[in-house]
């Protein structure tokens, strides 16, 4: 019993990304759902059509949740799969194999949300497309994000190898919280609103409460979302091939590959 | 004899650590070479860089001619490798894995390369099995036609019968035998099988800690230091090496 115990204590005192994984996972949880509960307590008659707006913004969320993790799911399965060294060997540039699994996790993200976008008509007569074209836009600032957060987690996989897995299925629930989902930015403590608003999210679902509540469209808050994307899609990229590099260099590579 | 690969005072360095310190080799067209050596003697290291897996601390490694720190994509096309320390993705069909590296590679007329190397690896009755329910030797032998889907001039070959019965293991080294007579392609063949070495390489280079501590052909080494085998040379020269460290 002890041996078994031991087994796994090694394991997660020698991996920073497993003891990050421990502490952080009940943190996030509580965080998020004590601003939700905050919310709803105080602004009783925030949400006129509750429903509709907090099923909208669930799917917008998932949309991203699936994009997210979708890309890493695609650099993840060639891990396991021990196909890793055989992608890397290939005659492929970085930016090729980059855009293939952003276009991958494009499909697979959509293969996700058609389904949801349909059922909750029938189920709740409650229909997405109620936010009109700047519906295509919201999704696709969401897709860039969420390409951006795939990139960045990959990029550490790179460096950091399969360890770094944790990290993959924790950037959204730590980014939750800030993204201001469920509830306006002023819900959040000033601290905590600086950093939501260096996030693109925030932004873009102001913009769908704000459609569907007020009627009205602020372009202003697409423009803010898009302007920050592109910030980050530039850093995560350029931190993708600053990682390869390193990991040429480190022996990551074949690591990981085997 | 045309030399199609050229490794000039290679080294890799981790940190500290020398991995591999300055070696150098050729390998001819139509030529077997043998990379030998104790576990961490630098043969996976050595391999990687030709790979363009790992950055060479310094040194040179040309394929025809060509430097792969230059132009990584190039070299790719001309090379594969196979070990048995990767896989094929194990969901997919071995053709649909066939088809998949083929279009990575860009192969024209893929399904006539794939009909070529189903009928010469005898995986003509399990193309459309998952990969991942295959034995072990079927999975080499496709795996095998995954590392020559792209028809490569060079091949390096990372204990290519490790874990594989006699039989298939004999059908392996006479397959490569065979295609390399037929394409006279260049091969490193890291192995810790001396039969296997002894049968296949008109020369080999035995590498510890980091550098080539003899070569010549498997004859010659059992000659010079008066063995009867060689793995008895390859035993003498790793614990020579040991003492002396």
């Amino acid at each position: 019993m002890y041996g078994l115990f031991l087994r796994h204590f090694y394991l997660i005192t020698r991996s920073f990304p497993r003891i990050l994984d421990l502490i952080y996972w009940p943190s996030i949880q509580i965080t998020l759902w004590g601003f939700i509960s905050n919310f709803f307590a105080s602004h009783t008659t925030y949400y006129n059509n509750a429903v509709g707006v907090i099923l909208t913004c669930a799917i917008l969320y998932d949309f991203l949740f699936r994009t997210s993790i979708g890309f890493n799911m695609l650099f993840l399965e060639e891990i396991w799969s021990r196909n890793f060294t055989n992608l890397f060997i290939a005659p492929m540039k970085i930016s090729e194999i980059l855009t293939s699994l952003i276009f991958t996790a494009l499909v697979r993200a959509l293969i996700g949300l058609i389904p949801a976008v349909l059922l909750t008509s029938p189920l709740f007569g409650i229909s997405i497309l109620e936010l009109g074209i700047y519906l295509f836009f919201l999704f696709l600032s969401l897709y860039i994000f969420g390409i951006t957060l795939g990139i960045l987690v990959s990029a550490g996989l790179l460096r950091f190898g399969p360890s770094f897995e944790n990290i993959a299925w924790s950037t959204m629930f730590l980014l939750a919280p800030f993204g201001c989902i469920y509830y306006p930015i002023e819900i959040l403590p000033e601290i905590f609103q600086k950093i939501a608003y260096m996030l693109p999210l925030v932004y873009i679902f102001e913009e769908a409460r704000n459609i569907l509540i007020n009627n009205t469209v602020d372009i202003s808050n697409l423009i803010q979302a898009y302007m920050l994307n592109m910030v980050y899609i530039i850093i995560s990229i350029t931190l993708f091939f600053y990682s390869f590099n390193k990991a040429r260099d480190k022996g990551t590579l074949i690591n990981i590959g085997e | 004899m045309k030399t199609l690969v050229e490794v000039q005072n290679l080294k890799k360095n981790y940190g500290d650590k020398q991995a591999v310190k300055s070696i150098s080799f050729k390998i001819n067209e139509n030529e077997i070479l043998g990379l030998l050596g104790p576990n961490g003697s630098g043969k996976t290291t050595t391999i990687g860089m030709m790979l363009g897996l790992l950055k060479p601390t310094s040194g040179e490694i040309l394929i025809e001619g060509d430097k792969i720190e230059d132009d990584r994509i190039k070299i790719l096309q001309k090379i594969n490798f196979i070990s048995p320390y990767i896989e094929l993705p194990k969901k997919l069909t071995v053709k649909q894995n066939l088809i998949v590296f083929g279009k990575l590679y860009k192969i024209k007329n893929l399904n006539d390369r794939i009909d070529y190397l189903t009928s010469k690896l005898r995986l003509s009755d399990i193309l459309n099995r998952i990969t991942g329910e295959l034995s072990s030797g079927q999975k080499n032998r496709a795996s095998l036609a995954k590392s020559l889907i792209n028809d490569p001039k060079v091949l390096l070959l990372d204990e290519p019968t490790a874990s594989l019965d006699p039989e298939i293991g004999d059908f392996i080294r006479s397959f490569l035998e065979d295609y390399k007579k037929e394409k006279k392609i260049s091969i490193l063949l890291a192995s810790h099988n001396m039969n296997e070495v002894t049968r296949l390489c008109k020369s080999i280079l035995m590498m510890k800690d980091g550098i080539i501590v003899d070569s010549g052909s498997p004859a010659s080494l059992i000659e010079k230091h008066g063995r009867k085998n060689l793995e008895e040379v390859f035993l003498k020269l790793s614990r020579r090496s040991n003492e002396h460290n």
